[in-house]
């Protein structure tokens, strides 16, 4: 990646934590993902306005032992993925910020 | 889908609720189960404090239905405060009042899905059901602005005696408009018990042509077929997901397992959602039966493909008990009797299911057997490739 990439969550989608795990449903085409706990950590953290690479290093390095570079690779490819469905927005540049998502009551 | 409802059961968390916004409704459908009469509805503030309580207890789909939901002035608002709280939103209407606008701004909130009720393709069936002359058209103009839109509108049709002939036409027109068709076989009790509308029901013969029609059930032969006996895995299931992953609110803030299934569990003018639903103890006791806790069920050689609604069963008198309709859904698709309709089959006998036979044993209250061999067969549905039967 040469420039920063910003992520946001996507208006279209519904979306809501089970546990640990993010349900999202795509409102266009009626698709159901499952994110696991990591991708579930970059959606609750695709605040338009927080790069790519910051939300690697601040959220999913220290919880896992990964290497910084391919944490970013990995979530690079998930944010490319998701996308493509239409349920994160990308760009090069900060976006609106979305509003945050909600928890479950502990 | 399943193994997301599979954890929301042992998180106890309610994936899934039904909100009626009203119980007001712009047609008067001869089957419908409501009072239409307004008994104080939730303001827009309470149903918004509501949607926020779901969202913080978990609930992902929200499906608000009526009555008829357009008939709330504050529909717009609180389908808007609904998709802020980023529900998966499924409306229930009869699409009369939906135009180009509303068409429009269903769309701009990204709702999931829009059910639309028709009983009909011919305009003096569909009319005289609902008793509003024009309702046919008005409603297919509206799945066409919906459909023009991009949305998913699943058009949902009722089977009863009115109608019995039709099914098919209403599927047709479905699939002439490019949306998707469900059917509900079931005239289902008034809420407040009032049986009345039960004599609506279609009957055997046209549930029999129902479930032999591949288009609807897939394989005729093996949806048909005598389920499989039940092991002991079968009889641990929850019957249903009311009350477990699912629930209801009423337009007065009363909470029901579902819709269907009217057991006062609580009010949110007097407790927040998620007391109720953490704490309530009709919701605990719906939530603690298993398959094996129904006396008659349990025994009865339908009981792992039974369609058995706990609702229906509790507004028959026992929550625990059969539910007649359901078995007779079983009657007309297998051609054998559930233990419920043999029991009510002339004088008082004793039921004893052979398992493994699939045949039912009827044993006269006076004449008991001291042996099998003195049992008097009534053999319904007789599979003659069976094993030997055990008692």
């Amino acid at each position: 990646m040469s420039g920063k990439l910003y992520v946001a969550r996507s208006s279209q989608v519904a979306a809501r934590k089970l546990d640990d795990e993010m349900m999202i449903m795509s409102a266009p085409d009626s698709t159901l993902f499952m994110l696991n706990e990591t991708a579930t950590i970059v959606w609750e953290t695709a605040d338009g306005s927080t790069p790519l690479d910051e939300i690697v290093m601040a959220k999913i390095c220290p919880q896992y032992d990964v290497a910084w570079s391919e944490a970013l690779q990995d979530a690079e490819e998930l944010v490319r993925q998701l996308a493509g469905h239409g349920v994160l927005l990308l760009s090069e540049e900060p976006l609106a910020t979305a509003s945050p998502p909600r928890s479950v009551q502990p | 889908m399943q193994e997301m409802s599979a954890k929301a059961l042992k998180l106890r968390i309610p994936l899934s609720v039904q909100v009626d916004l009203t119980y007001r409704c712009n047609e008067r459908c001869v089957h419908c189960y409501l009072d239409h009469d307004d008994h104080g509805e939730m303001t827009t503030v309470e149903i918004k404090k509501l949607l926020g309580e779901l969202a913080s207890a978990g609930v992902f789909i929200l499906t608000l239905s009526g009555g008829e939901i357009m008939l709330r002035k504050d529909f717009f608002e609180l389908l808007e405060c609904a998709r802020e709280l980023t529900f998966c939103v499924k409306l229930k209407t009869n699409a009369i009042l939906i135009r180009q606008r509303e068409a429009e701004r269903i769309r701009a909130l990204n709702v999931d899905s829009i059910q639309v009720s028709i009983y009909s393709h011919r305009q003096e069936v569909h009319d005289a059901i609902t008793k509003v002359p024009g309702s046919l058209k008005r409603s297919l103009d509206a799945i066409r602005f919906l459909k023009a839109h991009g949305l998913k509108v699943i058009v949902a049709s009722v089977l009863m005696v009115q109608n019995s002939e039709d099914y098919s036409g209403v599927r047709a027109l479905a699939s002439e408009l490019g949306v998707d068709f469900t059917l509900d076989p079931t005239v289902t009790p008034k809420m407040d018990g009032d049986r009345s509308i039960l004599g609506l029901n279609a009957g055997h013969a046209a549930l029999q042509n129902l479930f032999r029609d591949p288009l609807l059930v897939g394989d005729v032969e093996q949806y048909c077929s005598l389920p499989a006996n039940a092991d002991a895995d079968v009889l641990e299931d929850v019957p249903c997901s009311a009350g477990h992953t699912a629930c209801y609110v009423s337009p007065y803030g009363d909470v029901y397992p579902c819709v269907q299934f009217p057991f006062p569990s609580g009010n949110l003018r007097r407790s927040s959602f998620i007391d109720i639903w953490r704490h309530s103890d009709a919701l605990n006791e719906v939530r603690s039966i298993r398959l094996r806790d129904l006396p008659s069920c349990s025994h009865c050689v339908h009981v792992s493909a039974c369609t058995r609604c706990p609702g229906l069963a509790y507004m028959e008198g026992n929550m625990r008990g059969p539910s007649t309709q359901d078995c007779e859904k079983s009657f007309a698709r297998t051609g054998m009797s559930s233990l419920n309709l043999l029991s009510k089959i002339a004088p008082p006998i004793t039921l004893v299911q052979i398992q493994g036979f699939s045949t039912l044993v009827a044993l006269p209250e006076t004449d008991q057997p001291k042996d099998a061999a003195h049992l008097r067969l009534c053999r319904l549905g007789v599979n003659s490739s069976a094993e030997s039967p055990r008692v």
